[in-house]
């Protein structure tokens, strides 16, 4: 019951750092989003593109986390503040299951529907807007799902560069050997990671074409 | 732009070659015209190049040797958008968005092409009309109908913007024979009323000789030989007499079994 206690006593501090954790977690999401997306809907285009974009996104998300905010650190005006830092970083990581899902979602759309549309006279912007991407939503939306979930669990160790979030919690705590300040910072990231999980999973489901 | 001489042909393919990029052949050497308000049936086995034919008109592909005209104008040199959306377009498999309505289905290049909600609105009741369809079927998604139900669609989505030129490849394929016999007759009758000129795609003779003005025989990327209905069933060529001869025995097997 000590956790209970500790969580009653701390509140406002776990409220503050959840937020900020949201914060990095959403930003850095929206951020994939608005380049992931693009950058998939090129891949599925125009194959040459396909082997460098989705070979870039792989090979970051084979960096250590740490050693990617290191390696972040001379950027200029990236570098000179820890939360710019860790979004790029978390941006960078989340990348990778946008793309590929966008890609895989347009890829998957059938060819005859395709077809159809450009048979009917849609240019490529209406075909991608008004066919592609509504078709492929929702396999779209399970690569968000998986970045979100994956971002929440990597925001944690922004902490150790000073960014804030749930992370600050998990690294006093295991400074000071102290158990309560370690699940502070557990418990309400997994309650983050689950709750995106299951919310994104519903609006997938919603959005899944018949 | 170069002036329409008024009784030239409507489609124009004059010694069009199309090979694929690895420098297979798919057509060779193919010339034929099409008349205004004419049905000119592509007729062949499967894989001998009649889709191919058909995408060469709207530019889904381009030639890689001769030319292609539509109403006399180069379709290599025409805004391609313009000339597909001048031409209606039913594909092999349906292709109906899956994440739209019957009616935005149908009101689709309406839509694109800025007509007003309203006018969108009457054209596809319209249409539903004229390819016999209950009005009530405008809110479903293509899912929720047979596949007859979603060949009319089809039909109806390539009249939309009543375009003169009308490609329909195998457009009654996929439903039994009975659907097929009625989606037929309704074919002609609506032939007789708007007149357009269609490019109709088949393998089945019987279709071809009843929906044809003419036969366009296809086979192995060529184009064998060019036919009314009636020369046809009397042609000396071994290819169409094959045809006959089939489609023939077919016929008169099915009605000696009974008797026999
Ligand atoms: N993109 C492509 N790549 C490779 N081969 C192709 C391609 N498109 C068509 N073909 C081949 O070209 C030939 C002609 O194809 P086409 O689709 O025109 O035939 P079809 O007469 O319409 O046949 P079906 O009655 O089966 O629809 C076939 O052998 C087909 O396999
Ligand atoms: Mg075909």
């Amino acid at each position: 019951m000590n956790v209970f206690y500790f969580f009653l006593q701390h509140h406002e501090e776990i409220l503050d750092l959840t937020l900020e954790h949201l914060w990095l977690v959403g930003i850095s999401t929206l951020l994939a989003v608005l380049i992931g997306i693009p950058l998939g809907i090129v891949s599925a285009h125009w194959p040459v593109w396909n082997k460098p974009i989705l070979g870039t996104a792989n090979i970051i998300q084979t960096v250590p986390s740490l050693a990617l905010f290191g390696f972040l650190l001379p950027v200029p005006w990236i570098g000179a503040r820890a939360d710019r830092l860790a979004i790029l970083a978390l941006t960078l990581y989340a990348l990778l299951p946008v793309i590929r899902n966008t890609y895989t979602g347009i890829r998957g759309v059938d060819p005859s529907v395709v077809e159809a549309g450009r048979g009917m006279g849609l240019t490529d912007r209406q075909l991608v807007f008004q066919v592609e991407l509504p078709l492929a939503v929702s396999v779209i939306l399970s690569g968000v799902r998986v970045a979100v979930v994956v971002s929440v669990g990597l925001a944690t160790i922004a902490a150790a560069i000073g960014a804030g979030g749930l992370g600050e919690f998990i690294f006093r705590g295991l400074a000071m050997v102290n158990n309560e300040l370690i699940l502070a910072g557990a418990i309400p990231a997994a309650i983050l990671a689950l709750s995106a999980d299951f919310g994104l999973g519903w609006l997938e489901r919603r959005l899944r074409p018949r | 732009m170069e002036t329409i001489p008024a009784n030239g042909p409507v489609i124009d393919f004059r010694d069009v070659v199309y090979t694929l990029p690895n420098g297979q052949p798919l057509l060779q050497n193919l010339n034929l015209q099409v008349q205004g308000g004419e049905t000119l049936v592509l007729l062949g086995r499967s894989g001998s190049g009649k889709t191919t034919t058909l995408k060469l008109i709207n530019r889904l592909l381009t030639p890689s040797g001769g030319e292609v005209r539509v109403n006399g104008a180069l379709t290599a040199e025409n805004d391609v958008i313009r000339l597909r959306r001048s031409i209606g377009y039913v594909i092999q498999d349906v292709g109906l968005f899956p994440h739209f309505t019957v009616e935005r289905n149908i009101g689709l290049v309406p839509r694109i092409e800025g007509w007003p909600a309203e006018r969108i609105q009457l054209r596809v009741e319209e249409l539903l009309q004229l390819v016999r369809l209950d009005s009530q079927i405008a809110s479903r998604y293509p899912h929720q109908l047979s596949g007859g139900q979603r060949q009319r669609v089809g039909v109806a989505r390539a009249l939309a913007a009543d375009p003169a030129i009308l490609l329909m490849d195998e457009p009654f394929g996929a439903v039994d024979a009975i659907t097929r016999d009625q989606l037929q007759r309704e074919f002609l009758s609506l032939q007789q009323r708007l007149n357009k000129t269609v490019v109709f795609v088949t393998h089945d003779l019987r279709e071809a000789l009843r929906l044809g003005s003419r036969i366009a025989l296809m086979e192995a990327g060529r184009l064998v030989t060019v036919l009314s209905p009636q020369d046809f069933l009397r042609s000396s060529d071994p290819l169409a007499a094959a045809y006959v001869q089939a489609f023939g025995e077919g016929l008169d097997s099915a009605a000696n079994r009974g008797t026999s």
